[in-house]
């Protein structure tokens, strides 16, 4: 099996789209091109607003990927959790699609007696430690967003933390919206680290638009751009001694 | 976290497998987390416990776990694997496994009612298991206080959830804030045994700190001084900070260091017991002496 570059679009928000296209038609567009869009629905701890509940779902089905809703508090361990599981569930795509070239038409892993899936889970755990990907954040930084931003800071950094972990590589970048005079605002160009986000996290824009479906079509564009761009410049790994040094 | 299973199993309901027909009354929840729900259920005549989840690929990974660690020589801590299946339901298929039913206490609850002078065989345990599942290339990963479990008869430290279970090398799959170095900067998130060794002092530091305590800018300081707060762990102190570090790169190096400590304090109670019984020899002589000086002068002076 070839071991290719996984691609996801992670956002992060806490309502509803209120401009533009419907998001869930743009996150089946970027599906089709490859790309997995994951959701992370940030809770206020008293109101749930059932429509932003349904459009986080809504826009992870179609984009391939998982949706999470969760309270501010959890937010790093569902980012990571999160991102491991679109990883997971992506391979399995793959494998799943090799399967029923070998075992006929419709078998899938429930098919397949318990005893016999470890072996297929094997093969995808050993991809997903040791392909590349490629997360492209996406935060939602309309007013009531505000109070959130450090934890999602805090959880993006936590987020490498657990990737850089991994034996492939990782890409990250991160975009918010609404910008500032365009639809998303550029935080983060694609490193290999996130650490840098605490000196460059964007300041609020107290623009009352969410512009979800335009945003996330900026961020597929972003993608494709990337592509070409790296295919330019070979992605280099970062050496380790950094790593130690923050720990000694 | 807000879950969407659609799993809805109550006591005394049997849930049948679909590939092996074996079947399982279900006695009690017996917890529930990110992957799954686990249950008391019986099974001709004995407990099991039977864990049942949506995610079928977890499922999987945990079974395979489970059956690597059975291959697992020596002091084996985690249950035993018994059986995988899938349960039909009407809102779906769910994929389960049944292991052997743990019946224990937490460390803490074992040392309120069995003494302090417990925790260095607790400790020296759960190190030989931690030293035979890292010489068979694993990591035991979400080590944390509620995956312990103290069993009786004889007292014994066992474990449960291997979710976070994972290949030395790799990266690690499942951890608990508090336990993870990386979430103190103390460290990595890869797969190695003193990733296992930072989450077993923040065990024994969490029967302390039942709360637990908070991050600060000085992760490190912090932790030291939460150590060297705490009188019952004072000859672990220096262990512990090796351990904090980073500085043992295997289990059977610190289990060294243990066993000497546990060994010097068991003789050092040996020892204040032989002063105390030597000063009262002291105790008795002097005042036989003092009181035969004073016979001998009152029958001088007579
Ligand atoms: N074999 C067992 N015997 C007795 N109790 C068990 C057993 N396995 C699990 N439990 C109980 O069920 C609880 C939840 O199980 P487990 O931790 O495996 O679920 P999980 O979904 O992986 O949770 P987490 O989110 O903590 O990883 C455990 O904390 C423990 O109390």
């Amino acid at each position: 099996m070839k071991k290719g570059t996984l691609k996801q679009i992670l956002l992060i928000t806490d309502g509803c789209s209120n401009h533009g296209e419907d998001p869930a038609s743009v996150a089946a567009l970027a599906f089709e091109q490859g790309m997995t869009v994951n959701v992370i629905g940030i809770l206020d701890d008293h109101d749930e607003n059932a429509d932003a509940l349904q459009e986080v779902e809504d826009i992870a089905e179609s984009g391939g990927g998982i949706s999470q809703l969760v309270y501010q508090e959890n937010l790093s361990q569902t980012v990571q959790m999160v991102t491991r599981q679109a990883m997971t569930q992506t391979i399995q795509g793959f494998v799943n699609k090799e399967l029923q070239e070998i075992l006929g038409k419709d078998e899938t892993m429930t098919d397949i007696e318990p005893e016999k899936r470890g072996e297929i889970m094997e093969v995808v755990e050993e991809i997903g430690e040791t392909c590349d990907l490629e997360v492209l954040v996406l935060i939602d930084t309309s007013a009531s967003m505000y109070h959130k931003l450090n934890t999602v800071k805090e959880s993006l950094i936590d987020l490498s933390i657990s990737l850089n972990a991994r034996i492939g590589q990782n890409r990250f970048a991160i975009f918010s919206f609404p910008g500032k005079r365009k639809t998303v605002q550029k935080v983060l160009d694609w490193s290999p680290k996130l650490d840098a986000v605490s000196t460059i996290f964007p300041k609020l824009t107290s623009g009352g638009i969410t512009p979800t479906g335009p945003a996330l079509k900026e961020a597929m564009y972003q993608f494709g751009k990337k592509s070409l761009f790296s295919s330019l410049k070979k992605p280099f790994r970062d050496d380790e001694n950094h790593d130690q040094e923050a720990w000694h | 976290m807000i879950k969407k299973h659609g799993i809805n199993i109550r006591p005394g309901m049997t849930i049948t497998g679909k590939w092996h027909q074996h079947k399982y009354v279900v006695i009690k929840q017996l917890g529930s987390g990110s992957i799954g729900t686990v249950y008391l259920c019986e099974s001709e005549g004995k407990y099991v416990a039977l864990k049942m989840s949506d995610l079928s690929t977890s499922i999987t990974i945990e079974v395979n776990v489970l059956k690597e660690l059975d291959k697992v020589q020596g002091n084996r801590l985690g249950p035993y694997l018994i059986e995988v299946d899938d349960w039909v339901s009407a809102d779906g298929t769910f994929p389960f496994y049944v292991m052997e039913y743990l019946h224990g206490t937490t460390i803490r609850h074992f040392i309120q009612k069995n003494g302090q002078h417990w925790i260095g065989v607790i400790m020296l345990q759960l190190l030989d298991g931690l030293a035979g599942l890292h010489e068979s290339g694993w990591v035991f990963g979400d080590l944390k206080a509620e995956n312990l479990l103290m069993v009786d008869s004889p007292p014994r430290i066992r474990w449960v959830d291997v979710g976070g279970t994972t290949r030395i090398g790799r990266a690690i799959k499942e951890y608990t804030e508090f336990y993870d170095r990386g979430y103190w900067g103390m460290g990595t998130r890869k797969a190695e045994p003193s990733y296992d060794l930072f989450a077993f002092v923040m065990v024994f530091l969490s029967i302390y700190y039942p709360k637990h305590f908070q991050r600060t800018n000085q992760p490190k300081q912090t932790i030291f001084q939460k150590i060297d707060q705490i009188k019952s762990l004072k000859p672990y102190r220096a262990c512990f900070k090796k351990a904090i570090v980073g500085a043992y790169a295997t289990s059977s190096q610190m289990k060294n260091d243990l066993l000497k400590i546990v060994n010097h304090s068991q003789r050092n109670r040996q020892r204040t017991k032989n002063k105390q019984q030597g000063s009262r020899f002291i105790e008795v002589v002097g005042i036989t002496l003092i009181s035969l000086t004073y016979f001998i002068i009152a029958w001088f002076s007579f």
